[in-house]
């Protein structure tokens, strides 16, 4: 059963994590996600959830901690933004190799250095090679379905990966909106129980983790890893199409809007694509054939069925909420102008870095990409592919 | 003490730390290991933790694991809270039902793992309360890349990044407390030993650390012949040395009360000790006397601080 709620997205993590009553969570506080532990403690104080709270001294200590729970035998979960994922980065390798499928909910903030609080992509963003399934929300409805799907997704004998449910810190994090809830009987009959085949507690089987790896096996292990990140994209749509069952809300590796006969697209991640939709609309009123591709899985990235759906587009341009100092554009910018290599004829693409530090985006600023790719759609010339969006000049 | 100690019976029980192993002759690390788990009733489980180091790329190498118990190792930094989190999954799962018997969890770092790089995640785990036990083994230096120096590596000794030189004579600091720091946390269980006789105290302490509920902490000194310079077959020499000239003094810490387990008749100099070791070496030629006084000054500190707190008259 479904029902209506006003939550703000952490606190619909917290409550998607209170409706799964995992078996252990192990979190340390940074903004913009410290209230997810914040309100998963009184849950536990309550006596509302089963789990055990670990409040552990560090990120690194919540991701070891989430590592040794799930080995064990049990559902672990995490919550963290920025410098705090940054610290996990080593023990995100080591959950990912292991095989682990730990649930982190990350709030996306910006990285240190300035210090800056609000929010960008490039924490999740810097870590992407790490081996996590990423599975990025506009608003709060889809951080909280989000989070529901990680774990049938990440559990799943063909996938067995960790799973990073993202949305953007403070934006949709702090932001109340009005959300449809699932029922915590429904949740639970649709997460259902976590039985791995071998774990550390398992009577019958002693197991050992975290091997010395030499070279005769090591790259063996890896490549069944990345085996198990493509087997991932299949897994994701079915359990996309489990949950529309449950819910009528449809999912899938990105949202196409406006596409079927768009010219010019966007390709972009998060609540911008809120923004950039209103651009849409109003371009569409006036005769022009705009549209805009919400990637929803950054990874597994889907090169095919995006190539597939930009293949009939004239100009592109694709958004990135990260520098990654390349000098040649962003993460997002790099991958989805490989995909579509082959195509013949194919887009012509521009890159943007565009909100960095929670610098604020407008539909006026979409209006300018897209004028732009109008222009390059007529014969223009692309101009530079690699562009910032939104700073003082 | 445990008076129904039983040498040869507790050498008679199953192994649980198996041969072929891949740890150098003359390691203090592997009879830590095999010594520790010998205190586990043979009735229970345990999951064995391990920091990066000698022992975690020595024990287990794909596909061969030297435990019979089930073992984790994740990373230098985080033997203590990986634990944590195994020990975390375990009272979830028992209470849903979900886990058969007794399972004890005891985790082994060396002293990179333990006083150094994952000090922070071990002092979380015992502030925290885990029903764990913390094992140091501890061999004064990284010895996994190489013997570099550590916190725990005493002054004067030659390591790879404290090296003695003609303008700086080994390492210039003292060794970090660890026990004592442990301690501090106010945990039920805090212990020092080494191997010494018939294995004794490493025995007493290590049951007394692993059933005891709450978190414990065991340092284990534990040498080693490549960085220690020393002739494999005198490890046991060296160790009843480090106690005789009270370099290393066995004692524990239950409930907060100091307790000495072992008082020399004599305390030997602390020259029979360093002059075993070859990382020592420097300390015994002509004008470098005033070495050996000072750490004859700061052994002798140490010992009458420890005294002092266990409450011993000599």
């Amino acid at each position: 059963m479904n029902y209506n709620e006003r939550l703000s997205g952490n606190e619909a993590i917290a409550f998607a994590m209170k409706q799964i009553d995992p078996d252990v969570m192990a979190a340390f506080p940074i903004t913009p996600s410290t209230e997810i532990p914040q309100y998963f403690a009184q849950y536990v104080a309550d006596g509302e959830v089963n789990t055990e709270f670990v409040p552990v001294e560090s990120e690194h200590s919540s991701m070891s901690a989430c590592i040794g729970a799930e080995a064990a035998g049990a559902r672990a979960v995490t919550a963290t933004s920025s410098c705090g994922l940054a610290l996990m980065y080593e023990m995100m390798y080591v959950a990912a190799s292991s095989r682990l499928p730990i649930t982190l909910a990350c709030v996306n903030r910006a990285l240190t250095g300035p210090i800056n609080i609000n929010n960008d992509h490039s924490d999740s963003m810097g870590i992407r090679d790490a081996g996590w399934i990423q599975i990025y929300a506009e608003n709060n409805q889809e951080a909280y379905d989000n989070f529901l799907q990680a774990m049938p997704i990440g559990e799943h004998p063909d996938v067995r990966l960790p799973v990073m449910i993202c949305q953007d810190g403070f934006i949709t994090s702090h932001a109340l909106e009005n959300i449809t809830l699932l029922d915590t009987d429904s949740v639970k009959a649709f997460v259902g129980e976590y039985t791995p085949e071998n774990y550390l507690l398992k009577k019958e089987n002693p197991l050992a983790i975290g091997p010395y790896d030499l070279g005769c096996h090591y790259m063996e292990h890896k490549v069944q890893q990345a085996e198990a990140m493509k087997n991932a994209k299949a897994r994701i749509l079915e359990v996309a199409a489990e949950f529309e069952k449950v819910t009528g809300r449809k999912y899938g590796l990105f949202e196409a809007y406006q596409m079927e006969d768009a010219d010019l697209a966007l390709v972009l991640i998060g609540s911008s694509a809120g923004t950039a939709k209103a651009a849409v609309d109003r371009l569409r009123k006036e005769g022009v054939r705009a549209g805009l591709i919400k990637l929803r899985v950054f990874r597994p990235f889907p090169a095919e069925e995006l190539a597939e759906a930009l293949r009939h587009v004239k100009a592109l341009a694709i958004l990135d909420k990260a520098e990654s100092f390349s000098a040649h554009g962003g993460p997002l910018f790099s991958e989805v102008r490989a995909a579509l290599y082959d195509l013949e004829p194919r887009p012509r693409t521009v890159g943007y870095v565009y909100g960095l530090g929670g610098r604020d985006v407008t539909p006026d600023h979409f209006r300018s990409v897209y004028d732009r790719l109008a222009r390059i759609a007529a014969g223009g010339d692309l101009g530079p592919v690699y562009t910032h969006m939104g700073q003082r000049e | 003490m445990e008076r129904t100690y039983h040498f040869k019976h507790t050498l008679e029980k199953k192994e649980r730390f198996a041969p072929g192993h891949r740890l150098c002759a003359g390691c203090g690390a592997g009879i830590a290991v095999r010594g520790v788990l010998r205190a586990l009733k043979e009735e229970d489980r345990a999951v064995v933790g391990n920091a990066t180091g000698c022992l975690e790329v020595s024990s287990f190498l794909y596909p061969y694991t030297a435990y019979e118990d089930s073992y984790i190792h994740t990373a230098f930094e985080s033997a203590g809270a990986s634990l944590s989190g195994v020990e975390a999954a375990y009272n979830a799962l028992k209470r849903k039902g979900k886990v058969e018997g007794t399972v004890k969890f005891i985790t082994f770092g060396g002293d990179g793992g333990t006083y150094d790089i994952g000090f922070q995640s071990l002092s979380g785990a015992m502030e925290r309360g885990h029903d764990l036990t913390y094992v140091c083994y501890d061999n004064e230096a990284y010895m996994n890349t190489g013997i570099q120096r550590s916190s725990s590596t005493p002054r004067f000794a030659s390591a790879t990044t404290s090296p003695v030189g003609t303008a700086v004579p080994g390492k210039g600091q003292n060794k970090k407390n660890l026990t004592d720091i442990i301690a501090a946390h106010n945990v039920p269980y805090v212990a020092q030993t080494t191997f010494i006789g018939n294995f004794r105290d490493l025995y007493t302490k290590a049951k007394k650390a692993i059933y005891t509920p709450g978190p414990s902490f065991l340092n284990v000194m534990a040498p080693c012949p490549r960085g220690w310079e020393y002739p494999t077959e005198k490890l046991p020499e060296i160790c009843r040395l480090a106690v005789e000239t009270c370099v290393w003094p066995l004692f524990e810490v239950e409930n907060g009360i100091w307790r000495l387990s072992y008082a020399p008749k004599k305390k030997l100099p602390v020259e029979d000790y360093l002059k075993m070791q070859g990382r020592f070496r420097h300390m015994f030629k002509p004008g470098n006397e005033w070495m050996i006084e000072a750490v004859q000054q700061s052994v002798d500190e140490n010992w009458d601080k420890l005294l002092n707190r266990c409450n011993t008259n000599l």
